[in-house]
């Protein structure tokens, strides 16, 4: 999974702040970068690229980690033996893909206890995508087959990003992504040869995920306020847009081939382009779900917290346990 | 119904339920690295039963595969352990299952894989590897808890108080049993009883802990009769397949 980098449009890297950083450290800073060298944690770095990173990598995985519950709600009801295996193991790496994420941040100097502290207090964002309900087995198809294919279309240039810990952290994602992809996409064919009732769960699942899956990849370039200077810095290789289109001109012929029927009526193939026209993205939906006012924002929110308030004792007691064994060994 | 049908049973009942209850934990547990153990624990579980679930479909010869005796079977003819039906709980009831569970489970595939039937003593030499990860997992767990704090220590010796009485159920024999005992093909799990118990002692002691004192013990799961937890799981579990029959997912 992946969350494009979303901020409240104001919180741009302010200049008086960049033109505290040194002239000479930061010239040496973008050459390196510009070069497609990779910036290693104890690198001088400026301020401005460090706060991007740590927001960017710990709303990715925070993405990762509340992304386990859409399709953790259907781990129980998997119709089959093989279908519960793959999707168990589908997301427990999600849950891994969280694990390197945060340690990536951390070595920008957070602690995953700070950043999980930020998204249960709300000031952290993650992917606006899980936000929407897993209604019927056919949206475990869906979110393999869009969310994490709109995932792979974003994460794919992320393996070269400037930032070696994230890009190193991206080369196995993508990985991992790319059969997630495949496995959402099996579950959906084999829906749409199904039986009616399954075909009918195949089509409502690409109807709802459709637009929420073109909205994973942030707003329109005219629109992003960090979009500019992150593909200065590499830490973005290329704009929402262009990965969006990627997405839409990949996609479509996936639906069609399996019999579906992609929810835009405004989507026309256009010769001069190659590739595809589409409607216009409900925008004012996607900054409502920005803002937590996704259909199920409140409920993935509760459970992260309870899981985390539930589970104190237990991450107390290895403390507490680790300490005495410490002062045992200390005292042998 | 063949010993061996029965035999089979068992032992892909007893992973497919656990498996299920410990894939609840996914993305609830105290910390990532739990969620990822746990669901760990619980793949291998699934995929050990998946795999004596079908020698039972196989050996029985009716056309019933692996998933048909998950999916289509109801109370009284799932044959787990009641051990393993007994609900998540908190962090420590769950560990305290494992714990009991894990430890039977490692000592019973390693005898497994002299089984004189080749596919229960291959589906063995294959899970062993994994469930000796599962009892060091729980072990830890328990040393952690017992010796942690006040409240870890109170949670977890409630947590072995409820689960200890299902425990002699692991180790009982009935004919079924008795007769593949003979043939070679199945364990004889009293034999396991003694090493298990000084196993189960030494993680006590390590983690501070005294054993419960011993109690009347509850069984019936390897005959049908089970807690009513288990109804409630397969709901769950069978919905799909029952609401939709004969398709393919």
């Amino acid at each position: 999974m992946y969350t494009t980098e979303l901020s409240d449009k104001n919180k741009k890297p302010s200049a008086a702040a960049m033109a505290n950083e040194d002239p000479v450290r930061l010239a040496a800073f973008e050459a390196r970068v510009a070069a497609d060298n990779f910036i290693e944690p104890k690198d001088w770095m400026p301020e401005a690229y460090r706060k991007t990173l740590i927001r960017q990598i710990s709303q990715h995985a925070h993405s990762e980690i509340v992304g386990m519950l859409p399709e953790g709600n259907w781990i129980t009801r998997a119709p089959s033996l093989r279908r519960k295996a793959v999707l168990l193991a589908k997301v427990q790496d999600e849950g891994g893909h969280g694990l390197y994420l945060y340690a990536a941040a951390e070595t920008l100097g957070t602690s995953r206890d700070e950043m999980i502290e930020a998204l249960h207090s709300g000031r952290a964002k993650y992917s606006t995508i899980f936000n929407y309900p897993t209604l019927t087995w056919a949206d475990i198809g869906a979110i393999g087959w869009l969310v994490d294919g709109a995932a792979i279309m974003n994460q794919v240039p992320l393996q070269r990003t400037s930032y070696g810990p994230y890009a190193r952290a991206m080369v196995r994602i993508c990985k991992e992504e790319s059969f997630h992809q495949r496995q959402g996409y099996e579950i959906t064919m084999t829906l749409a040869a199904g039986s009616p009732e399954q075909k009918r769960m195949a089509q409502d699942a690409l109807d709802r995920w459709w637009w929420p899956s073109l909205m994973m990849f942030g707003p329109p370039d005219d629109n992003s306020p960090n979009s500019a200077q992150s593909i200065r810095w590499r830490i973005k290789r290329e704009t929402n847009d262009q990965l969006r289109q990627r997405f839409v001109d990949v996609t479509v012929p996936q639906a069609e081939a399996i019999g579906l029927r992609v929810p835009d009526p405004a989507l026309k193939w256009n010769e001069a382009r190659e590739s595809y026209d589409f409607g216009e993205i409900d925008w004012e939906e996607f900054y409502a779900v920005v803002r937590g006012e996704g259909p199920v924002a409140k409920e993935r929110m509760n459970a992260r917290v309870k899981a985390w308030a539930d589970g104190a004792w237990v991450r107390e007691a290895a403390l507490a346990h680790a300490a005495k064994r410490n002062g045992r060994l200390a005292a042998e | 119904m063949k010993p061996l049908v029965e035999y089979a049973l068992r032992l892909g009942d007893d992973g497919l339920v656990l498996g299920q209850q410990l894939s609840e934990w996914c993305g609830h547990s105290p910390m990532l690295e739990i969620d990822l153990a746990l669901a760990n624990i619980g793949l291998d579980l699934i995929g050990q039963s998946s795999h004596f679930l079908k020698l039972a479909g196989d050996t029985e010869g009716e056309g019933r595969d692996a998933d048909v005796l998950a999916f289509h079977r109801d109370v009284l003819d799932f044959r787990n352990a009641l051990l393993v039906e007994q609900p998540n709980g908190d962090f420590a009831q769950t560990i305290a299952r494992q714990f009991l569970f894990s430890n039977w489970q490692e000592l019973l595939m390693r005898e497994l894989m002299r089984s004189h039937d080749a596919t229960l003593s291959a589906i063995a030499g294959k899970a062993v590897k994994e469930v000796v990860y599962h009892a060091r997992f729980a072990n830890e767990w328990m040393v952690r808890l017992g010796d942690g704090t006040e409240e870890s220590r109170n949670r977890i010796i409630a947590g072995l108080e409820w689960m200890w009485r299902f425990v002699d159920e692991l180790f009982a024999v009935d004919a079924t049993v008795e007769e593949l005992i003979v043939r070679g093909v199945a364990v004889d799990p009293r034999l396991l009883r003694a090493e298990w118990d000084a196993r189960i002692a030494q993680a006590l002691a390590e983690a501070t802990l005294e054993a419960p004192k011993p109690r009347r013990a509850a069984s019936g799961g390897r005959s049908g009769h089970h807690s009513e937890h288990l109804g409630h799981l397969l709901t769950e579990m069978q919905f799909l397949p029952r609401a939709y029959p004969g398709v393919a997912w």
